[in-house]
Protein backbone atom coordinates (compact mmCIF):
# COMPACT_ATOMS: atom_id res chain seq x y z
CA UNK A 1 0.00 0.00 0.00
CA UNK A 2 1.18 3.52 -0.85
CA UNK A 3 2.25 5.75 2.43
CA UNK A 4 -0.42 8.29 2.26
CA UNK A 5 -3.20 5.90 2.25
CA UNK A 6 -1.79 3.91 5.52
CA UNK A 7 -1.31 7.19 6.82
CA UNK A 8 -5.12 8.14 5.91
CA UNK A 9 -5.77 4.51 7.74
CA UNK A 10 -4.28 5.41 10.71
CA UNK A 11 -5.72 8.90 10.91
CA UNK A 12 -9.65 7.15 10.61
CA UNK A 13 -7.68 4.72 13.57
CA UNK A 14 -6.47 7.88 15.52
CA UNK A 15 -9.20 9.92 15.18
CA UNK A 16 -11.71 6.80 17.30
CA UNK A 17 -9.07 6.37 19.47
CA UNK A 18 -8.91 10.57 19.69
CA UNK A 19 -12.44 10.83 20.31
CA UNK A 20 -12.28 8.86 23.59
CA UNK A 21 -9.34 10.96 24.38
CA UNK A 22 -11.79 13.49 24.26
CA UNK A 23 -14.32 12.66 25.80
CA UNK A 24 -11.77 11.51 28.86
CA UNK A 25 -10.28 14.45 28.75
CA UNK A 26 -13.31 17.31 28.72
CA UNK A 27 -13.79 15.62 32.47
CA UNK A 28 -10.32 16.72 33.47
CA UNK A 29 -10.64 20.35 31.56
CA UNK A 30 -14.44 21.03 32.97
CA UNK A 31 -13.29 20.08 36.48
CA UNK A 32 -9.90 22.02 36.63
CA UNK A 33 -11.93 25.23 34.83
CA UNK A 34 -14.06 24.92 37.42
CA UNK A 35 -12.11 24.17 41.04
CA UNK A 36 -9.06 24.22 39.39
CA UNK A 37 -8.65 20.61 40.63
CA UNK A 38 -6.71 17.67 38.50
CA UNK A 39 -9.08 14.77 39.35
CA UNK A 40 -6.58 12.18 39.26
CA UNK A 41 -9.67 9.69 39.47
CA UNK A 42 -10.67 10.50 36.63
CA UNK A 43 -9.65 7.45 34.89
CA UNK A 44 -10.58 5.21 37.31
CA UNK A 45 -14.67 6.64 36.52
CA UNK A 46 -13.28 5.95 33.13
CA UNK A 47 -13.13 2.47 34.23
CA UNK A 48 -16.12 2.20 36.91
CA UNK A 49 -18.12 3.37 33.75
CA UNK A 50 -17.05 0.57 31.22
CA UNK A 51 -17.71 -1.97 34.70
CA UNK A 52 -21.10 -0.61 34.87
CA UNK A 53 -22.04 -1.09 31.38
CA UNK A 54 -20.72 -4.31 30.80
CA UNK A 55 -23.10 -5.32 34.26
CA UNK A 56 -25.55 -3.28 32.18
CA UNK A 57 -25.42 -5.89 29.23
CA UNK A 58 -25.18 -8.88 31.43
CA UNK A 59 -26.68 -8.84 34.09
CA UNK A 60 -29.56 -6.36 33.75
CA UNK A 61 -29.46 -7.77 29.74
CA UNK A 62 -30.00 -4.12 28.34
CA UNK A 63 -29.56 -3.08 25.20
CA UNK A 64 -26.48 -0.79 24.58
CA UNK A 65 -27.49 2.45 24.30
CA UNK A 66 -29.86 1.96 27.43
CA UNK A 67 -26.67 0.42 29.34
CA UNK A 68 -24.69 3.49 28.08
CA UNK A 69 -27.38 5.52 30.11
CA UNK A 70 -27.20 3.59 33.26
CA UNK A 71 -23.93 3.45 33.23
CA UNK A 72 -23.19 6.98 32.50
CA UNK A 73 -26.02 8.08 35.60
CA UNK A 74 -24.23 5.48 38.28
CA UNK A 75 -20.50 6.57 37.36
CA UNK A 76 -22.18 10.80 37.52
CA UNK A 77 -23.19 9.49 40.75
CA UNK A 78 -19.75 8.12 41.70
CA UNK A 79 -18.54 11.32 40.17
CA UNK A 80 -20.32 13.86 43.12
CA UNK A 81 -19.86 11.20 45.87
CA UNK A 82 -16.10 11.60 45.62
CA UNK A 83 -16.21 15.33 44.98
CA UNK A 84 -18.23 15.79 48.41
CA UNK A 85 -16.40 13.15 50.14
CA UNK A 86 -12.96 13.95 48.96
CA UNK A 87 -12.51 17.08 47.64
CA UNK A 88 -15.11 19.40 49.04
CA UNK A 89 -13.53 19.04 52.74
CA UNK A 90 -10.04 19.97 51.42
CA UNK A 91 -11.50 23.36 49.32
CA UNK A 92 -8.84 25.41 51.25
CA UNK A 93 -6.32 23.30 52.12
CA UNK A 94 -3.25 23.34 49.71
CA UNK A 95 -2.44 22.08 46.44
CA UNK A 96 -0.76 19.22 47.51
CA UNK A 97 -3.29 17.89 50.11
CA UNK A 98 -5.76 17.73 47.50
CA UNK A 99 -3.40 16.40 44.55
CA UNK A 100 -2.06 13.51 47.02
CA UNK A 101 -5.94 13.41 47.96
CA UNK A 102 -7.18 12.70 44.53
CA UNK A 103 -4.01 10.31 43.85
CA UNK A 104 -5.14 8.43 47.03
CA UNK A 105 -8.47 8.37 45.82
CA UNK A 106 -7.90 6.81 42.08
CA UNK A 107 -5.83 3.97 44.20
CA UNK A 108 -9.15 3.31 46.33
CA UNK A 109 -11.23 2.90 43.41
CA UNK A 110 -8.84 0.95 41.44
CA UNK A 111 -8.38 -1.23 44.69
CA UNK A 112 -11.95 -1.48 45.50
CA UNK A 113 -12.65 -2.60 41.63
CA UNK A 114 -10.30 -5.37 41.88
CA UNK A 115 -11.76 -6.78 45.26
CA UNK A 116 -15.75 -6.35 43.78
CA UNK A 117 -15.07 -6.81 40.06
CA UNK A 118 -12.12 -9.42 40.39
CA UNK A 119 -8.13 -8.62 39.05
CA UNK A 120 -8.52 -10.57 35.90
CA UNK A 121 -9.95 -8.57 32.53
CA UNK A 122 -13.11 -9.45 31.54
CA UNK A 123 -14.45 -10.15 27.92
CA UNK A 124 -16.64 -6.73 26.65
CA UNK A 125 -20.05 -8.69 25.44
CA UNK A 126 -20.06 -7.41 21.85
CA UNK A 127 -23.75 -5.29 21.09
CA UNK A 128 -22.58 -5.83 16.96
CA UNK A 129 -21.36 -7.81 14.79
CA UNK A 130 -17.79 -7.18 13.37
CA UNK A 131 -17.95 -4.90 9.86
CA UNK A 132 -15.51 -3.05 7.94
CA UNK A 133 -16.57 -0.16 6.34
CA UNK A 134 -15.04 0.71 2.81
CA UNK A 135 -14.25 4.00 2.22
CA UNK A 136 -12.26 4.27 -1.17
CA UNK A 137 -8.93 2.84 -0.31
CA UNK A 138 -9.48 2.94 3.04
CA UNK A 139 -11.85 1.85 5.93
CA UNK A 140 -13.40 2.45 9.04
CA UNK A 141 -15.06 -0.71 11.39
CA UNK A 142 -18.53 -0.54 12.63
CA UNK A 143 -16.94 -0.13 15.74
CA UNK A 144 -15.06 2.37 15.00
CA UNK A 145 -17.78 4.39 13.53
CA UNK A 146 -20.00 3.92 16.81
CA UNK A 147 -17.12 5.13 18.85
CA UNK A 148 -16.66 8.70 16.58
CA UNK A 149 -20.06 9.19 16.32
CA UNK A 150 -21.40 8.13 20.62
CA UNK A 151 -18.22 11.01 20.91
CA UNK A 152 -19.51 13.27 18.60
CA UNK A 153 -22.44 13.26 19.36
CA UNK A 154 -21.40 13.58 23.62
CA UNK A 155 -19.47 16.49 22.54
CA UNK A 156 -22.23 18.68 20.75
CA UNK A 157 -24.74 17.85 23.37
CA UNK A 158 -21.70 19.32 26.06
CA UNK A 159 -20.98 22.12 24.10
CA UNK A 160 -25.14 22.95 23.80
CA UNK A 161 -25.10 22.59 28.00
CA UNK A 162 -22.05 24.60 28.68
CA UNK A 163 -23.12 27.44 25.72
CA UNK A 164 -26.75 28.49 25.77
CA UNK A 165 -28.36 26.78 28.75
CA UNK A 166 -28.59 28.76 32.30
CA UNK A 167 -26.69 25.35 33.81
CA UNK A 168 -23.83 25.80 31.18
CA UNK A 169 -23.59 29.36 31.49
CA UNK A 170 -23.75 29.13 35.83
CA UNK A 171 -20.45 26.65 35.34
CA UNK A 172 -18.88 29.07 33.16
CA UNK A 173 -19.25 32.35 35.76
CA UNK A 174 -18.07 29.81 38.76
CA UNK A 175 -15.25 29.39 37.48
CA UNK A 176 -14.97 32.58 36.07
CA UNK A 177 -15.48 34.14 39.91
CA UNK A 178 -16.79 32.44 42.37
CA UNK A 179 -17.75 34.81 45.07
CA UNK A 180 -19.58 36.92 42.06
CA UNK A 181 -21.71 34.23 41.25
CA UNK A 182 -22.46 33.29 44.75
CA UNK A 183 -23.84 37.14 44.46
CA UNK A 184 -25.67 36.27 41.82
CA UNK A 185 -27.78 33.52 43.58
CA UNK A 186 -26.08 30.71 42.11
CA UNK A 187 -25.54 27.69 44.54
CA UNK A 188 -21.76 27.40 43.53
CA UNK A 189 -21.82 23.88 45.34
CA UNK A 190 -24.06 22.38 43.32
CA UNK A 191 -22.46 23.68 39.77
CA UNK A 192 -19.60 22.18 41.15
CA UNK A 193 -21.43 18.49 41.74
CA UNK A 194 -23.28 19.32 38.53
CA UNK A 195 -19.71 19.65 36.78
CA UNK A 196 -18.26 16.49 38.40
CA UNK A 197 -21.40 14.80 37.32
CA UNK A 198 -21.46 15.79 33.48
CA UNK A 199 -17.26 14.99 33.55
CA UNK A 200 -17.74 11.62 34.74
CA UNK A 201 -20.40 10.69 32.44
CA UNK A 202 -18.90 11.25 29.44
CA UNK A 203 -15.69 9.15 30.84
CA UNK A 204 -18.26 6.45 31.53
CA UNK A 205 -19.25 6.85 27.88
CA UNK A 206 -15.88 6.50 27.12
CA UNK A 207 -14.89 3.53 29.10
CA UNK A 208 -17.74 1.62 27.53
CA UNK A 209 -17.12 2.18 24.23
CA UNK A 210 -12.97 1.55 24.79
CA UNK A 211 -14.39 -1.76 26.23
CA UNK A 212 -16.34 -2.54 23.08
CA UNK A 213 -12.98 -1.56 21.11
CA UNK A 214 -10.41 -3.60 22.62
CA UNK A 215 -13.10 -6.44 23.95
CA UNK A 216 -11.73 -6.09 27.60
CA UNK A 217 -11.72 -4.28 30.93
CA UNK A 218 -10.20 -4.39 33.73
CA UNK A 219 -9.41 -2.74 37.03
CA UNK A 220 -6.25 -0.79 36.44
CA UNK A 221 -7.49 -0.55 32.93
CA UNK A 222 -8.42 3.71 33.25
CA UNK A 223 -4.49 4.73 34.00
CA UNK A 224 -2.71 4.80 30.89
CA UNK A 225 -5.93 6.43 28.81
CA UNK A 226 -6.57 8.46 32.02
CA UNK A 227 -3.06 9.99 31.74
CA UNK A 228 -3.19 10.53 28.16
CA UNK A 229 -6.28 12.39 28.17
CA UNK A 230 -5.00 14.15 31.20
CA UNK A 231 -2.03 15.40 28.88
CA UNK A 232 -4.62 15.47 25.91
CA UNK A 233 -6.02 18.13 27.99
CA UNK A 234 -2.96 20.11 29.14
CA UNK A 235 -1.84 19.80 25.49
CA UNK A 236 -5.41 21.53 23.96
CA UNK A 237 -4.85 23.95 26.97
CA UNK A 238 -6.34 22.75 30.64
CA UNK A 239 -9.40 24.28 31.70
CA UNK A 240 -10.34 24.95 27.59
CA UNK A 241 -13.40 23.39 26.86
CA UNK A 242 -12.57 22.88 22.90
CA UNK A 243 -8.76 22.43 24.04
CA UNK A 244 -9.66 19.05 25.33
CA UNK A 245 -11.19 17.93 22.11
CA UNK A 246 -8.33 18.96 19.75
CA UNK A 247 -5.92 17.66 21.94
CA UNK A 248 -7.64 14.31 22.53
CA UNK A 249 -7.98 14.23 18.67
CA UNK A 250 -4.35 15.36 18.20
CA UNK A 251 -3.03 12.34 20.82
CA UNK A 252 -5.44 9.72 19.25
CA UNK A 253 -4.05 10.27 15.69
CA UNK A 254 -0.22 11.03 17.10
CA UNK A 255 -0.27 7.68 18.63
CA UNK A 256 -1.22 5.69 15.62
CA UNK A 257 1.02 7.44 13.07
CA UNK A 258 3.92 6.30 15.50
CA UNK A 259 2.47 2.85 15.39
CA UNK A 260 2.53 2.75 11.04
CA UNK A 261 6.32 4.24 11.72
CA UNK A 262 7.07 1.04 13.02
CA UNK A 263 6.99 1.41 16.70
CA UNK A 264 4.01 -0.12 18.78
CA UNK A 265 7.02 0.08 22.15
CA UNK A 266 6.96 4.00 21.66
CA UNK A 267 3.00 4.59 21.59
CA UNK A 268 2.91 5.73 24.89
CA UNK A 269 5.96 7.74 25.12
CA UNK A 270 4.74 9.32 22.36
CA UNK A 271 2.08 11.29 24.04
CA UNK A 272 4.04 12.93 26.79
CA UNK A 273 6.59 13.65 23.73
CA UNK A 274 4.35 15.85 21.99
CA UNK A 275 3.34 17.29 25.52
CA UNK A 276 6.80 18.41 26.76
CA UNK A 277 7.51 19.85 22.65
CA UNK A 278 4.25 21.97 22.76
CA UNK A 279 4.37 22.83 26.05
CA UNK A 280 8.23 24.67 25.46
CA UNK A 281 6.28 26.53 22.57
CA UNK A 282 2.99 26.89 24.07
CA UNK A 283 2.86 27.32 27.74
CA UNK A 284 -0.64 27.14 28.43
CA UNK A 285 -1.23 24.37 25.56
CA UNK A 286 -2.43 24.83 22.33
CA UNK A 287 -5.96 26.69 22.36
CA UNK A 288 -4.83 27.66 26.38
CA UNK A 289 -5.23 31.23 27.98
CA UNK A 290 -2.75 33.84 29.21
CA UNK A 291 -2.60 33.43 32.98
CA UNK A 292 -3.92 30.07 33.98
CA UNK A 293 -2.20 28.92 36.93
CA UNK A 294 -1.04 25.34 36.84
CA UNK A 295 -0.42 22.72 39.48
CA UNK B 1 -39.21 51.34 58.58
CA UNK B 2 -36.03 49.38 59.13
CA UNK B 3 -35.43 47.21 56.37
CA UNK B 4 -31.89 46.37 56.94
CA UNK B 5 -30.73 45.95 60.67
CA UNK B 6 -26.90 45.24 61.98
CA UNK B 7 -26.42 44.68 65.29
CA UNK B 8 -22.65 44.73 66.70
CA UNK B 9 -21.03 43.42 63.84
CA UNK B 10 -17.22 42.02 64.35
CA UNK B 11 -15.45 40.25 62.11
CA UNK B 12 -11.81 38.93 62.18
CA UNK B 13 -9.66 38.37 59.40
CA UNK B 14 -7.35 35.51 61.24
CA UNK B 15 -6.37 37.32 64.63
CA UNK B 16 -7.11 40.58 63.19
CA UNK B 17 -10.47 42.32 63.97
CA UNK B 18 -11.04 44.25 61.05
CA UNK B 19 -15.04 45.44 62.12
CA UNK B 20 -15.25 45.98 66.34
CA UNK B 21 -18.99 46.02 66.84
CA UNK B 22 -21.02 48.22 64.28
CA UNK B 23 -24.53 48.68 64.41
CA UNK B 24 -26.41 50.68 62.15
CA UNK B 25 -30.02 50.44 60.55
CA UNK B 26 -31.19 51.31 57.01
CA UNK B 27 -34.46 52.58 56.20
CA UNK B 28 -36.70 51.41 53.13
CA UNK B 29 -36.47 53.70 50.54
CA UNK B 30 -33.59 55.80 51.47
CA UNK B 31 -29.74 55.74 49.89
CA UNK B 32 -27.32 55.44 53.07
CA UNK B 33 -23.86 55.80 52.74
CA UNK B 34 -20.65 54.05 54.67
CA UNK B 35 -17.56 56.48 54.63
CA UNK B 36 -14.51 55.79 55.14
CA UNK B 37 -10.74 56.32 54.17
CA UNK B 38 -8.84 53.47 53.10
CA UNK B 39 -8.80 50.49 54.98
CA UNK B 40 -11.63 51.47 57.44
CA UNK B 41 -13.60 48.11 57.04
CA UNK B 42 -16.60 49.20 53.89
CA UNK B 43 -16.08 46.51 52.23
CA UNK B 44 -15.66 44.14 55.26
CA UNK B 45 -19.05 45.62 56.27
CA UNK B 46 -20.38 44.49 52.99
CA UNK B 47 -19.04 41.44 52.63
CA UNK B 48 -19.60 39.72 56.12
CA UNK B 49 -23.36 41.26 55.27
CA UNK B 50 -23.53 38.83 52.01
CA UNK B 51 -22.07 35.77 53.91
CA UNK B 52 -18.82 36.13 52.25
CA UNK B 53 -16.96 36.70 55.29
CA UNK B 54 -17.99 34.71 58.25
CA UNK B 55 -18.98 37.39 61.11
CA UNK B 56 -17.11 36.51 64.64
CA UNK B 57 -20.47 38.58 66.67
CA UNK B 58 -23.45 40.54 65.66
CA UNK B 59 -26.60 39.91 64.09
CA UNK B 60 -28.20 41.03 60.72
CA UNK B 61 -31.87 41.24 60.30
CA UNK B 62 -33.29 41.70 56.52
CA UNK B 63 -37.04 42.83 56.02
CA UNK B 64 -37.74 41.30 60.01
CA UNK B 65 -35.80 38.32 59.25
CA UNK B 66 -32.44 37.00 60.88
CA UNK B 67 -30.19 36.64 57.86
CA UNK B 68 -26.82 36.30 59.77
CA UNK B 69 -25.60 32.77 58.98
CA UNK B 70 -27.80 32.70 55.65
CA UNK B 71 -25.38 31.53 53.04
CA UNK B 72 -24.65 34.04 50.00
CA UNK B 73 -26.22 32.37 47.04
CA UNK B 74 -30.04 32.88 49.09
CA UNK B 75 -30.22 36.37 49.76
CA UNK B 76 -30.45 37.60 46.10
CA UNK B 77 -33.94 35.75 46.18
CA UNK B 78 -35.05 37.59 49.62
CA UNK B 79 -34.10 40.51 48.23
CA UNK B 80 -30.65 41.57 49.19
CA UNK B 81 -28.18 42.33 45.83
CA UNK B 82 -24.77 43.09 46.35
CA UNK B 83 -22.31 45.14 43.40
CA UNK B 84 -19.16 44.22 44.62
CA UNK B 85 -16.03 45.88 44.60
CA UNK B 86 -14.08 45.88 41.68
CA UNK B 87 -17.73 45.27 39.55
CA UNK B 88 -16.40 41.54 38.98
CA UNK B 89 -18.04 40.81 36.12
CA UNK B 90 -17.68 37.66 34.07
CA UNK B 91 -15.33 38.89 31.24
CA UNK B 92 -15.86 35.95 28.76
CA UNK B 93 -19.35 35.73 29.03
CA UNK B 94 -21.76 38.43 26.89
CA UNK B 95 -23.33 41.65 28.40
CA UNK B 96 -26.83 40.02 28.07
CA UNK B 97 -25.34 36.61 29.99
CA UNK B 98 -24.00 38.67 32.71
CA UNK B 99 -27.72 40.00 33.20
CA UNK B 100 -29.30 36.82 32.79
CA UNK B 101 -26.48 35.59 35.24
CA UNK B 102 -28.13 38.51 37.41
CA UNK B 103 -31.77 37.42 37.39
CA UNK B 104 -30.46 33.63 38.51
CA UNK B 105 -32.84 33.06 40.68
CA UNK B 106 -35.98 33.72 39.13
CA UNK B 107 -37.81 31.90 36.99
CA UNK B 108 -40.93 34.70 35.60
CA UNK B 109 -38.63 34.02 31.72
CA UNK B 110 -41.35 36.92 30.25
CA UNK B 111 -40.26 39.87 33.52
CA UNK B 112 -36.60 39.00 33.06
CA UNK B 113 -36.93 40.06 29.59
CA UNK B 114 -38.63 43.56 30.42
CA UNK B 115 -36.24 44.15 33.16
CA UNK B 116 -33.25 43.38 30.76
CA UNK B 117 -34.96 45.81 28.52
CA UNK B 118 -35.61 48.46 31.49
CA UNK B 119 -31.32 47.62 32.18
CA UNK B 120 -30.97 48.98 28.27
CA UNK B 121 -33.20 51.99 28.58
CA UNK B 122 -31.09 52.84 31.58
CA UNK B 123 -27.69 52.44 30.03
CA UNK B 124 -28.29 52.72 26.08
CA UNK B 125 -24.83 52.08 26.16
CA UNK B 126 -24.69 48.15 27.22
CA UNK B 127 -27.67 47.57 24.88
CA UNK B 128 -25.39 48.19 21.61
CA UNK B 129 -22.85 46.02 23.32
CA UNK B 130 -25.03 43.20 24.63
CA UNK B 131 -23.36 40.44 22.47
CA UNK B 132 -20.03 41.71 22.68
CA UNK B 133 -17.68 40.24 25.77
CA UNK B 134 -18.19 42.32 28.73
CA UNK B 135 -14.40 41.71 29.10
CA UNK B 136 -14.13 43.99 26.33
CA UNK B 137 -16.64 46.99 27.86
CA UNK B 138 -14.53 50.22 28.84
CA UNK B 139 -14.53 50.66 32.78
CA UNK B 140 -17.44 52.76 33.13
CA UNK B 141 -19.60 50.40 30.96
CA UNK B 142 -18.20 47.75 32.85
CA UNK B 143 -19.51 49.17 35.99
CA UNK B 144 -22.83 49.82 34.59
CA UNK B 145 -23.01 46.38 33.32
CA UNK B 146 -22.54 45.68 37.54
CA UNK B 147 -25.43 47.32 38.29
CA UNK B 148 -27.20 46.84 35.81
CA UNK B 149 -26.81 42.63 36.52
CA UNK B 150 -27.17 43.74 40.78
CA UNK B 151 -30.84 45.12 39.35
CA UNK B 152 -31.83 42.35 37.57
CA UNK B 153 -32.32 40.05 40.99
CA UNK B 154 -35.10 42.83 41.72
CA UNK B 155 -33.17 43.38 44.73
CA UNK B 156 -35.23 45.56 47.54
CA UNK B 157 -31.92 46.52 49.14
CA UNK B 158 -28.54 46.84 47.08
CA UNK B 159 -25.31 47.23 48.21
CA UNK B 160 -23.03 49.08 45.83
CA UNK B 161 -19.24 48.98 46.52
CA UNK B 162 -17.55 52.17 45.38
CA UNK B 163 -19.17 52.09 42.14
CA UNK B 164 -17.05 55.38 41.40
CA UNK B 165 -13.75 53.82 41.69
CA UNK B 166 -11.32 54.20 38.67
CA UNK B 167 -13.83 56.51 36.67
CA UNK B 168 -13.34 59.73 34.41
CA UNK B 169 -14.70 62.43 36.89
CA UNK B 170 -17.21 62.54 33.95
CA UNK B 171 -18.18 59.52 34.23
CA UNK B 172 -18.47 59.46 38.47
CA UNK B 173 -21.18 62.08 38.31
CA UNK B 174 -23.08 60.21 35.69
CA UNK B 175 -22.79 56.88 38.04
CA UNK B 176 -23.90 59.25 40.55
CA UNK B 177 -27.01 59.64 38.89
CA UNK B 178 -27.35 56.39 37.92
CA UNK B 179 -27.54 55.44 41.76
CA UNK B 180 -30.16 58.33 42.53
CA UNK B 181 -32.10 57.28 39.80
CA UNK B 182 -32.60 53.31 40.90
CA UNK B 183 -33.33 54.69 44.52
CA UNK B 184 -36.18 56.68 42.97
CA UNK B 185 -37.55 53.99 41.13
CA UNK B 186 -38.02 51.79 44.55
CA UNK B 187 -35.07 50.23 45.92
CA UNK B 188 -33.47 51.19 48.86
CA UNK B 189 -29.12 51.64 48.73
CA UNK B 190 -26.02 50.55 50.78
CA UNK B 191 -23.35 52.99 48.98
CA UNK B 192 -20.12 52.32 49.99
CA UNK B 193 -18.23 55.45 48.87
CA UNK B 194 -14.77 57.00 48.88
CA UNK B 195 -16.40 59.85 46.68
CA UNK B 196 -17.80 61.49 49.92
CA UNK B 197 -18.77 64.49 48.49
CA UNK B 198 -21.27 63.47 45.66
CA UNK B 199 -21.86 60.15 48.01
CA UNK B 200 -23.48 63.19 50.58
CA UNK B 201 -25.19 65.04 47.86
CA UNK B 202 -27.02 62.01 46.96
CA UNK B 203 -27.59 60.18 49.93
CA UNK B 204 -30.04 60.39 52.81
CA UNK B 205 -28.22 59.18 55.45
CA UNK B 206 -24.77 58.05 56.27
CA UNK B 207 -22.26 56.99 58.58
CA UNK B 208 -18.43 57.09 58.80
CA UNK B 209 -16.45 54.07 59.52
CA UNK B 210 -12.65 54.36 60.86
CA UNK B 211 -10.34 51.34 61.47
CA UNK B 212 -13.37 49.48 62.45
CA UNK B 213 -15.48 51.70 64.27
CA UNK B 214 -18.19 53.57 63.33
CA UNK B 215 -17.11 57.66 64.45
CA UNK B 216 -19.88 59.48 63.31
CA UNK B 217 -23.64 58.92 61.43
CA UNK B 218 -26.44 60.94 60.90
CA UNK B 219 -28.58 62.22 58.49
CA UNK B 220 -26.59 63.45 55.33
CA UNK B 221 -26.43 66.74 55.84
CA UNK B 222 -25.23 66.33 59.23
CA UNK B 223 -22.43 64.48 58.18
CA UNK B 224 -21.52 66.99 55.67
CA UNK B 225 -21.82 69.93 57.91
CA UNK B 226 -19.24 68.04 60.96
CA UNK B 227 -16.02 70.01 60.74
CA UNK B 228 -13.81 67.03 61.02
CA UNK B 229 -15.64 65.17 58.11
CA UNK B 230 -15.44 68.06 55.98
CA UNK B 231 -11.66 68.52 57.13
CA UNK B 232 -10.92 64.76 55.92
CA UNK B 233 -13.18 63.53 53.65
CA UNK B 234 -14.43 66.68 51.91
CA UNK B 235 -11.36 68.28 51.18
CA UNK B 236 -12.10 71.60 53.31
CA UNK B 237 -9.37 73.21 55.01
N1 LIG C 1 -8.45 39.14 53.05
C1 LIG C 1 -7.92 39.90 54.03
N2 LIG C 1 -7.01 39.39 54.87
C2 LIG C 1 -6.48 40.15 55.86
N3 LIG C 1 -6.81 41.41 56.08
C3 LIG C 1 -7.71 41.98 55.27
C4 LIG C 1 -8.31 41.26 54.21
N4 LIG C 1 -9.18 42.06 53.55
C5 LIG C 1 -9.11 43.25 54.21
N5 LIG C 1 -8.25 43.20 55.24
C6 LIG C 1 -7.94 44.30 56.17
O1 LIG C 1 -9.14 44.70 56.80
C7 LIG C 1 -9.20 46.11 56.89
C8 LIG C 1 -10.47 46.62 56.24
O2 LIG C 1 -10.40 46.36 54.85
P1 LIG C 1 -11.57 46.74 53.85
O3 LIG C 1 -11.27 46.11 52.56
O4 LIG C 1 -12.86 46.42 54.48
O5 LIG C 1 -11.38 48.31 53.75
P2 LIG C 1 -12.20 49.37 52.90
O6 LIG C 1 -12.80 50.30 53.86
O7 LIG C 1 -13.12 48.70 51.98
O8 LIG C 1 -11.03 50.08 52.12
P3 LIG C 1 -10.97 50.62 50.60
O9 LIG C 1 -11.61 51.95 50.60
O10 LIG C 1 -9.51 50.72 50.33
O11 LIG C 1 -11.67 49.62 49.73
C9 LIG C 1 -7.93 46.62 56.25
O12 LIG C 1 -7.01 46.90 57.28
C10 LIG C 1 -7.44 45.49 55.41
O13 LIG C 1 -6.05 45.50 55.33
MG1 LIG D 1 -13.21 48.56 49.94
Amino acid sequence: MAWHIIALQQLINGLALGSVYALIALGYTMVYGIIRLINFAHGDIYMLGAYFGFYAITMLKLPLVPAMIVSMAAAAVVGVLLERIAYKPLRNSSRIAVLITAIGASLLLQSTAQLVFGASFKPFPQAMAFRRIQLGPVFMTNRQLLIFGVAVLLMVILHVIVQYTKLGKAMRAVSMDKEAALLMGINVDRIISATFAIGSALAAAAGILVGMYYNRIDPYMGMMPGLKAFVAAVLGGIGVVPGAVLGGLLMGVAENMVVTLGSSTLRDAVAFAILIVVLLFRPNGLLGKKGIEKV
Amino acid sequence: MTILAVENLTVHYGVIQALKGISFDVQEGEIFTLLGSNGAGKTTTLRALSGLLPKTTGKVTFDGKDITTTPSYILPSLGLGHVPEGRRIFAELSVADNLLLGAYHRKDKQAIKEDMQAVYDLFPRLAERRKQYAGSLSGGEQQMLAMGRGLMSRPRVLLLDEPSMGLAPILVQEIFEFISEINKRGTTILLVEQNAHLALKISHKACVLETGRIAMSGTASEVAADQRIQQVYLGAD
